[in-house]
């Protein structure tokens, strides 16, 4: 049993804003869109089948929106799939398109992640009472903070490292035309003194609500030898679930996220992820869950993510950069988040991240997490083939 | 219907403002009929309506740009929905009415889920046996939320809490009240506080018991 | 150049037709159900390498809604799990695809579809274009009854049953839950008497607007049933997903069916929203389980007046 190899060959994303009035919805997935082939020097008639994904739809108050965007994607007689795993989609909504070309069903397939959450309001949307619960809580801070808490309880983190996160990750956005965030005149002190909002987490260690959507295109070798510039290739992909609420989960690093990354790293023939993996580009919506994906992606030892986080070995010109484009504390479309992860993922090891480029990364990470810390999807690219 | 508007290769669709279905063909000559009030959407044609008239236009070049451009549109909605509780949820409502927190035990795993959901989701099966956990609980993990959510009526700042009952196998979450905010600890003992005729106990208070044990809640975080 | 794997159809389950029973949460639907399936196939809760679900957040009137369902399944230890914001035939659709990768060689396809929470048909308007169609609040049937009149302006009523009222809809808003389980080579033949194999499937979808369609013609479904390789037999057995009566002659002649074709064996009324499809496949490959069908063509359709259409090929072995 023979899987075609996949090769990210144009990667595109819009400009993302608090509000991107200046275009509708099919006009925001369009300019990624129209970016991504244009990196591939594609056109539309080279796309055989479109795999869009997104959140809940009540973030933009359309049902069902790929009806309305088959004619802006250019997809009328091609095939057509819309994926919704809450806020991993964007990392889902990849590997669907990359299952395409490894099944040799389609050569060329265009992925596509969006969310227009101004256009309706993503606060209301997350916070939607939940029939004949009480209601408690607003937005998911509330929801991540407690789990915040126990892990610094159980680590003994001092309390300050979630601070550490959010002014990297926004100073590292800086060097990013595309990410929301442009905070130009912040500074450790102005973290570490914004408002706390659900204790122990701060406002600027908060991710933003933004307009933003995000393509790759993905093919198969033969696709990938017409390329103009060099792919991204895909050595490993998967997906895991968990239920939201059981008796012995484990929310501070959930199984779910462990076993998935174990499967990619065994696709990919990672054994020692903190040496052989050069950057990560993780899904980090509140700071702390950058020590705590660290530790539950196998980065850190259990307990000791925070050291990494501590030591500065995460900034951009550390052992393991971990969000060089500034990640989800910079710019948050939910439906696309974690398609902007796996993308910055390809560009970094393609050499064309720009600004924020680690030099010589030739393997990155892209992780993607939804619902209550349930829904996992990661892919591990590389700069070259994987070995068949 | 669909109408094409001369000039045009396309049909639109609209509403027709015809005396009665029998008065309707397929090829019957409408003009757009519109609106008092213009908005820049769709609506601003009120309808068509029949007209007995000649093609006269001409689909002519224009070069898309306007005086003063749509740039948005406000398009409300309201969809009605009745949501079902579930058996499950059903029970543990009526548990709650008689100020009781009941839950359930999965026949096959053993662990008691409150609130209970019917079904066990590690094992896949209904779960019907019921449990009485509680009524008291320990805090197992907590935030102090500090921003006031639209149409949520609790003074901020509060503590929002994940208690793990006795006997319960998870925490569930709750307000808590009776205490500062900023007194509240891991491990911090509490009891249901009903009040009025809410649905759910208004917040869970300190008993005044000792702190429990890190090790013997560290399993539910 | 390896060929591509033999995938198959090797259990379905559905809810009543009448509908569940009342009261019942999404995850108390599902479990009968998956019950059902998994015990059809020798499977236990959780086991299967991939699963993968359809339903919809706007018909549920929950976002997430999907993560209800979960419950149900047993994802622990942490499972595989993907799903799609559509009918569960695209689910199925994917999880065919997965195990066509090589990465997993049984999955579990399901769909949930609960549309007595709403009015189905002011929701369904939501799935409009936002900016021309859904201000106008235009319901399904106002859409398919355009459909009817082009059919009877090109002098094409005849269907099954010409007195048969072609603006007839779903029944009152049945609501359901249905599930599959699919399995590659050998696992099929283990787990399944007579597997109804999918020699093809595939789906295609059609501009948006229908003032840019010829609402007589479903050229989506007749490409992906080419695609799907429909063409290159006869078939015995159709099971369509029809939202609307009229739009049964307009399958039939994209599908090019003709007498000698069973058609809907399983009954003329779509099923429940998000589930309906599915329910085709699931019947079809049924059919073919039990010997009444050697092969077969399932379809199922999404958004209005069959913009969006797939078709796969079922068959069992002689």
């Amino acid at each position: 049993m023979s899987r075609e190899p996949v090769a990210v060959t144009g990667i595109g994303q819009t400009h993302h804003a608090a509000a991107r009035r200046d275009v509708s919805l099919a006009g925001l997935v369009r300019e990624a869109a129209l970016r991504a082939l244009e990196d591939a020097e594609l056109t539309w008639a080279d796309v055989e089948a479109v795999v869009i994904g997104k959140a809940p739809d009540f973030f933009e108050g359309v049902m069902t929106p790929e009806l309305y965007l088959a004619d802006a994607l250019g997809t009328a007689g091609k095939p057509l799939t819309r994926v919704h795993t809450a806020g991993s989609v964007g990392g889902s909504t990849a590997l669907v398109a990359a299952d395409l070309v490894a099944a040799r069903v389609h050569r060329t397939v265009l992925a596509v992640a969006f969310e227009k959450q101004s256009e309706s309001n993503a606060m209301w949307g997350l916070s939607l009472p939940v029939p004949f619960q009480q209601p408690l809580l607003a937005g998911a801070g509330g929801f991540f903070a407690p789990h915040v808490r126990a892990y610094i309880r159980r680590t003994g983190a001092p309390g300050t490292t979630g601070t550490l996160v959010a002014y990297k990750d926004r100073r590292n956005a800086l060097k990013n035309p595309y990410a929301h965030l442009h905070e130009h005149d912040i500074t450790l002190e102005t973290v570490r003194s914004s408002p706390m909002l659900w204790d122990p987490v701060r406002y600027s260690e908060t991710c933003p609500s933004s307009d933003g959507a995000c393509a790759m295109v993905l093919t198969d070798r033969a696709g990938a030898a017409r390329a103009p510039a060099p792919p991204a290739w895909l050595h490993g992909g998967a997906m895991r679930s968990e239920p939201t609420l059981f008796a012995g989960k484990d929310f501070v690093s959930p199984r779910a996220g462990r076993d998935c990354a174990a499967d990619v790293y065994r696709q990919a023939g990672v054994t020692d992820p903190r040496r052989e993996i050069d950057v990560a580009e993780l899904y980090v919506p509140f700071s702390w869950y950058e020590p705590m994906w660290l530790e539950n992606l196998g980065f850190a030892a259990e307990g000791e993510g925070w050291k990494l986080t501590e030591a500065g070995a995460t900034e951009l010109d550390g052992a393991l950069p971990v969000n060089p484009s500034g990640g989800v504390l910079s710019t948050n479309p939910i439906g696309a988040s974690g398609m902007l992860r796996f993308a910055e993922a390809a560009l970094q090891v393609r050499g064309r991240a720009g600004e924020h480029q680690v030099p010589d990364a030739r393997r990155a990470l892209g992780h993607a997490y939804g619902g209550g810390a349930q829904f996992f999807s990661m892919w591990l690219v590389a700069a070259s083939p994987p070995v068949t | 219907m669909l109408v094409r508007l001369d000039g045009a290769d396309t049909a639109l669709l609209h509403a027709l403002d015809a005396p009665h279905a029998g008065a309707v063909r397929t090829g019957m000559r409408v003009r757009v009929r519109w609106a008092d009030r213009r908005e820049g959407a769709i609506t601003d044609i009120a309808c068509f309506e029949p007209y007995d008239g000649p093609v006269t236009h001409e689909a002519v070049p224009h070069d898309g740009s306007f005086p003063d451009p749509v740039t948005s549109l406000a398009a409300p909605a309201r969809l009605e929905y009745t949501y079902t509780a579930g058996r499950a949820q059903t029970r543990y409502l009526d548990g709650l009415a008689r100020r009781e927190v009941l839950g359930e035990r999965c026949p096959s795993c053993r662990k008691v889920y409150v609130p209970p959901r019917g079904a066990c989701p590690t094992c896949g099966v209904a779960t019907t046996e019921p449990a009485a956990p509680g009524p008291r609980g320990t805090v197992t993990t907590f935030c102090v939320v500090n921003i006031k959510a639209k149409g949520l009526d609790i003074d901020v700042p509060y503590v929002y809490a994940h208690i793990a009952l006795d006997g319960a196998d998870l925490a569930l979450h709750a307000r808590i009240g009776g205490i500062p905010y900023d007194q509240v600890r891991m491990g911090m003992r509490v009891e249901p506080v009903w009040t009025g005729d809410g649905r759910h106990p208004d917040h869970y208070r300190p008993t005044g018991e000792p702190d429990a044990d890190y090790d013997t809640y560290r399993r539910l975080l | 150049m390896t060929p591509p794997r033999d995938v198959a159809v090797v259990a379905y389950a559905r809810t009543d037709h009448q509908g569940p029973a009342e009261g019942l949460s999404e995850a108390e639907t599902l479990l009968p159900v998956l019950h059902e399936v998994l015990d059809r196939a020798g499977l236990a809760p959780g086991e299967a390498d991939f699963t993968c679900s359809g339903s919809s957040d706007y018909l549920a009137g929950r976002p997430f809604s999907f993560t209800l369902t979960l419950d149900a399944v047993g994802a622990w230890p942490p499972i595989a799990e993907s799903h799609v914001e559509m009918d569960g035939a695209w689910a199925l659709y994917e999880a065919w695809v997965k195990i066509l990768t090589g990465r997993a060689d049984t999955a579990l396809v399901y769909a949930h579809g609960k549309p007595s929470a709403g009015d189905p048909r002011d929701v369904l308007t939501r799935t409009l274009d936002p900016y021309y169609l859904a201000p106008l609040w235009p319901e399904p049937a106002s859409l398919a009854a355009l459909q009817a009149r082009a059919l009877a302006d090109a002098g094409h009523t005849a269907g099954p049953d010409p007195a048969a009222d072609p603006l007839a809809g779903p029944p009152a808003v049945a609501d359901g839950a249905a599930a599959v389980v699919l399995a590659a080579g050998d696992a099929a033949r283990r787990m399944c008497g007579r597997p109804a194999w999918i020699r093809g499937a595939d789906h295609r979808v059609e501009p948006h607007a229908l003032g840019l369609r010829d609402l007589t013609d479903s050229p989506s479904t007749r490409l992906a049933a080419e695609r799907a390789g429909a063409f290159r037999a006869p078939v015995d057995t159709a099971e369509l997903h029809v939202p609307f009566a009229a739009q049964d002659v307009v399958l039939r002649r994209a599908l090019r069916l003709d007498d000698t074709v069973t058609v809907n064996p399983s009954g003329a009324a779509a099923g429940p929203l998000m589930v309906a499809g599915l329910i085709r496949l699931g019947e079809a490959a049924a059919r073919i389980h039990r010997g009444a069908s050697d092969r077969a063509l399932a379809h199922a359709t999404s958004g209005p007046c069959l913009q969006h259409n797939l078709v796969a090929v079922l068959e069992g072995d002689a």
